[in-house]
C-alpha cells in the first residue's frame, strides 16, 4: 500500500535550486533549529527518543538510544556519516546534492541535543559537486547565524567542518570512519568498546549519525516525536528513503512510510518502480544493500519493515533494493558483489582478507565455465570460515561486519539457484552469455 | 620544499586549523595537492608530511589505502566507469569494453598523451542512472557507446571544462570562515548548560517526590 504519509526528508526536493539558502529559507528552513534552541537539550533528545527514529545508515540502531549512551566528558564530538558506499545505495547522494541545508540544520540540532563541542560531516570524496554544495551551504549558514558562535542569539555555539573522504567503502563503518577522520588508514577499531559513544574521535565520546538520520531531525523538532512515530509500524517508524535499482523501469529514490508499503508496491507500482522489463518475470531481489541476504519472488509481499525483513533472515540495511529478472545471471551478480568485497576488504583480518579473494576467484571460474561441482561445497566452506554457520544475522570472526557480509550473495546463489550454478559447471559456460 | 604553490600551502594551513589534531587534515590536503598536480607527487607527499607533522612514509602509507589518492601519474581526466552490480545489469561491462577500445588502454591505464586514465570503479552511488560514469568525480549521466565517444571528443577539446575541472575534488571548495569558537569557550559553555540541565532535573525530582508524597498522604 502506498500511503499518504507526508514527505519528510525529501519535502524540499523538486523545487528549483533546492540546494540554496534562498530556497531553503523560503520553505521555512532553520525554523526548527530556532525552536530546538529554545528547548532544553534533553528535551530535544527526548523528542527524538519518542520518534523512535532508527539510524538510516544500515545497522538501524535507534538514534535516541545511541545519544543516551554518550559518555560524560566535557569534550564530545558529533560526526555525520555521509560516506555512502554500500553498492546500490544512492539516497545520501540525493539529500546532500539536493538539500544540503537540511543536513546542516539536522547536524546542528543533533549537536545541540548531545551538547557536542565540534561537529564533522564526513562526505564521500567522490561526491565532488556535493562537497561544493555542502561547503557553500555551510558558508551561507555561518553568515545566517545558524552555525558558529551564539547561534540565533541562543548562547549555543558549534563549529561544523565538512571533511572529504578519499574512496574506501570500509570508511562507512563508524570506527573506520573515525580513523580516517584522524588522518589514518581506514581500519575498523577492535571492539570493545562497541560504541564510539564511549571512546570515539581522538579517544573522546563521539556520536556518529547518518546523513538521512539527521535529515529527519528538523521535521521531528517541528512536528514532535509522536507525529513521527505515528507513521510506520512497530519499531519501523516514520518514512524512509528506498533506493531502487537493477532491472526495473523506474529506478530511483522513493520516500515511503515504513512498514506499510511492500516490496511489490515499491517494484511494481506505476508511480514507484513501474515494474520490470516487458516479457520478463522477477527472479530475485536484494532487500537492503549487497551485504543483505537475497529474497525470492515469494517474499514480494513483505512490508518494508526492519522487523519483518529481519525475521525473514535478511535486513533492510541501507534501504537499497536491487531487482534481478529472469534475463539476469545470478552467478555473475554474486561474483560481482564478491569482487567488490575482495577489493574493499581492509586486510586486517585473515578470514575476510583471504576468504574474499578466494571466493571471488572460485565464483569467477564458475561464471566463466571452468567451475567444478565440488566448488559449491568449497564456497560454503570458505564462507563458514568467515561467518560460522553462514546464517543471518551472521556470526563473526572478524573485527567488523564487512567480512560476515561477504557470504550473503554466495549463499543466495547456492541456496536459491543451485541448479543455475550447476548448469554453469555442466555446460562449461554461462547460459546467459 | 616549496613544491606546493603559495595558494595551496595557505589553503593547507587553513585546513589544519579546522581540526583538533593536525593529522586530521592529511587526507584533505592530499586532495588539495592532487588539485595542483593531478596526482600525489613524492615532493608533495614530503611537504604534506611536514605540514601535518608526520613522516612522508606515514603520508604515503595512509594515501595508498584510498582509491582516490593517486600515487602514480594520472591523466588529466580520470574516467571512472562503475561496474558494480546495479550498473552491471545495465551494461556497464559492455560500456567499459567500449571505453577501453576507444581510449586504447585497459582499465587502470593512462593514454599516452596523458589525457585520460580509465578506471573500473566500485559503486559511485549513481545507480538510478546506470551505467554510472564519473569524470574527475563529476557525474556525466548514463552513457551508451556513442555518448561515451561524444564525451571523449568534448573533453579533448576542452568543451566540458566548466562542468568538469581538473581533478582534485577540492579545487572549487572554499571554506569562508575559520572556526568561530575556541575549544575553551565551548567547554565553558557546555559546563554552564550542564549545570542548568542538572538544576532542572533536580527541580523535577523534588517536584515528583513532592507529588508522590502528596499522593501517599
Amino acid at each position: 500500500m502506498i500511503t499518504d504519509a507526508p514527505r519528510i526528508v525529501t519535502r524540499h526536493l523538486g523545487t528549483p535550486d533546492s540546494h540554496t539558502m534562498g530556497s531553503y529559507l523560503a520553505a521555512g528552513g532553520y525554523t526548527a533549529l530556532r525552536k530546538a534552541l529554545a528547548m532544553p537539550p534533553a528535551q530535544v533528545a527526548a523528542e527524538v527518543d519518542k520518534a523512535s527514529l532508527l539510524g538510516r545508515g544500515g545497522a538501524g540502531f535507534p538514534a535516541g538510544r545511541k545519544w543516551s549512551m554518550l559518555a560524560r566528558d566535557p569534550v564530545r564530538y558529533l560526526v555525520i556519516n555521509g560516506d555512502e558506499s554500500e553498492p546500490a545505495t544512492f539516497k545520501d547522494h540525493l539529500l546532500v546534492y539536493g538539500d544540503p541545508h537540511q543536513v546542516i540544520e539536522g547536524t546542528v540540532i543533533a549537536a545541540y541535543a548531545i551538547q557536542a563541542t565540534q561537529a564533522f560531516i564526513f562526505l564521500r570524496g567522490e561526491f565532488a559537486l556535493g562537497l561544493e554544495r555542502l561547503q557553500q551551504a555551510l558558508n551561507d549558514a555561518y553568515r545566517h547565524g545558524a552555525v558558529g558562535r551564539d547561534i540565533f542569539g541562543s548562547g549555543f555555539s558549534i563549529d561544523v567542518v565538512v571533511h572529504p573522504g578519499a574512496g574506501a567503502y570500509i570508511c562507512g563503518e563508524e570506527t573506520a570512519l573515525l580513523e580516517s577522520l584522524e588522518g589514518k588508514r581506514g581500519f575498523p577499531r577492535i571492539k570493545p568498546p562497541y560504541f564510539p559513544a564511549a571512546i570515539g574521535l581522538y579517544g573522546k565520546p563521539t556520536i556518529v549519525n547518518n546523513v538521512e538520520t539527521v535529515s529527519n531531525l528538523p521535521w521531528i523538532v517541528e512536528n514532535g516525536g509522536d507525529a513521527f512515530s505515528a507513521l510506520g509500524e512497530g519499531s519501523s517508524t516514520g518514512t524512509r528513503l528506498f533506493a531502487l535499482s537493477g532491472h526495473v523501469r523506474r529506478p530511483g529514490n522513493y520516500e515511503l512510510e515504513m512498514a506499510k508499503t511492500t516490496f511489490r508496491d515499491l517494484i511494481y507500482a506505476p508511480v514507484l518502480g513501474g515494474g520490470i522489463r516487458a516479457g520478463h518475470t522477477i527472479k530475485a531481489f536484494i532487500p537492503g544493500g549487497v551485504s543483505a541476504p537475497w529474497f525470492g519472488p515469494d517474499q514480494l509481499d513483505m512490508p518494508l519493515s526492519q522487523d519483518e525483513v529481519g525475521k525473514a533472515g535478511s535486513m533492510l540495511g541501507s534501504g537499497s533494493v536491487v531487482v534481478f529478472d529472469d534475463g539476469d545471471c545470478v552467478v555473475r551478480a554474486a561474483w560481482r558483489i564478491t569482487r567488490f568485497f575482495a577489493r574493499e576488504s581492509c586486510g586486517q583480518c585473515t578470514p575476510c582478507r583471504e576468504g574474499s579473494g578466494w571466493l571471488e576467484k572460485i565464483m569467477r571460474r564458475i561464471e566463466e565455465g571452468a567451475g567444478r561441482e565440488e566448488d559449491l561445497d568449497l564456497l560454503m566452506d570458505v564462507c563458514d570460515n568467515i561467518a560460522p554457520g553462514v546464517s543471518w544475522p551472521p556470526q563473526q570472526t572478524t573485527i567488523c561486519v564487512l567480512g560476515p557480509s561477504i557470504p550473503s550473495s554466495i549463499a543466495a546463489a547456492i541456496r536459491m539457484f543451485r541448479d543455475e550454478m550447476l548448469l554453469h559447471i555442466k555446460e562449461g559456460a554461462c547460459p546467459y552469455d | 620544499m616549496g613544491h606546493l604553490s603559495p595558494e595551496v600551502l595557505a589553503d593547507a594551513r587553513r585546513l589544519v586549523d579546522l581540526y583538533p589534531e593536525p593529522r586530521s587534515a592529511l587526507i584533505p590536503i592530499c586532495h588539495l595537492a592532487q588539485g595542483q598536480d593531478g596526482w600525489l607527487r613524492p615532493e608533495a607527499i614530503a611537504e604534506i608530511a611536514e605540514i601535518v607533522g608526520v613522516s612522508p612514509a606515514e603520508v604515503l602509507g595512509t594515501a595508498s589505502f584510498y582509491d582516490m589518492l593517486r600515487t602514480e601519474e594520472t591523466g588529466r581526466y580520470l574516467v571512472s566507469v562503475c561496474t558494480n552490480v546495479a550498473c552491471m545489469l545495465q551494461g556497464a561491462y559492455e560500456l567499459l569494453d567500449h571505453a577501453e577500445q576507444r581510449l586504447g588502454v585497459k582499465a587502470g591505464g593512462t593514454t599516452e598523451d596523458g589525457m585520460f586514465t580509465l578506471e573500473d570503479a566500485e559503486c559511485l552511488a549513481g545507480c538510478d542512472d546506470a551505467p554510472c560514469v564519473q569524470v574527475n568525480h563529476r557525474y556525466v549521466g548514463h552513457l551508451d557507446a556513442d555518448g561515451f565517444d561524444a564525451l571523449v571528443d568534448d573533453l579533448r577539446l576542452g568543451r566540458r571544462d566548466d562542468e568538469i575541472p581538473r581533478h582534485g575534488v577540492l579545487v572549487r571548495v572554499r571554506r569562508e570562515t575559520g572556526l568561530t569558537v575556541s575549544a575553551d569557550e565551548v567547554s565553558a559553555e557546555r559546563a554552564r548548560q550542564r549545570e542548568a540541565d542538572e538544576a532542572v532535573a533536580r527541580q523535577a525530582e523534588t517536584g515528583a517526590a513532592g507529588a508522590a508524597k502528596g499522593a501517599g498522604a
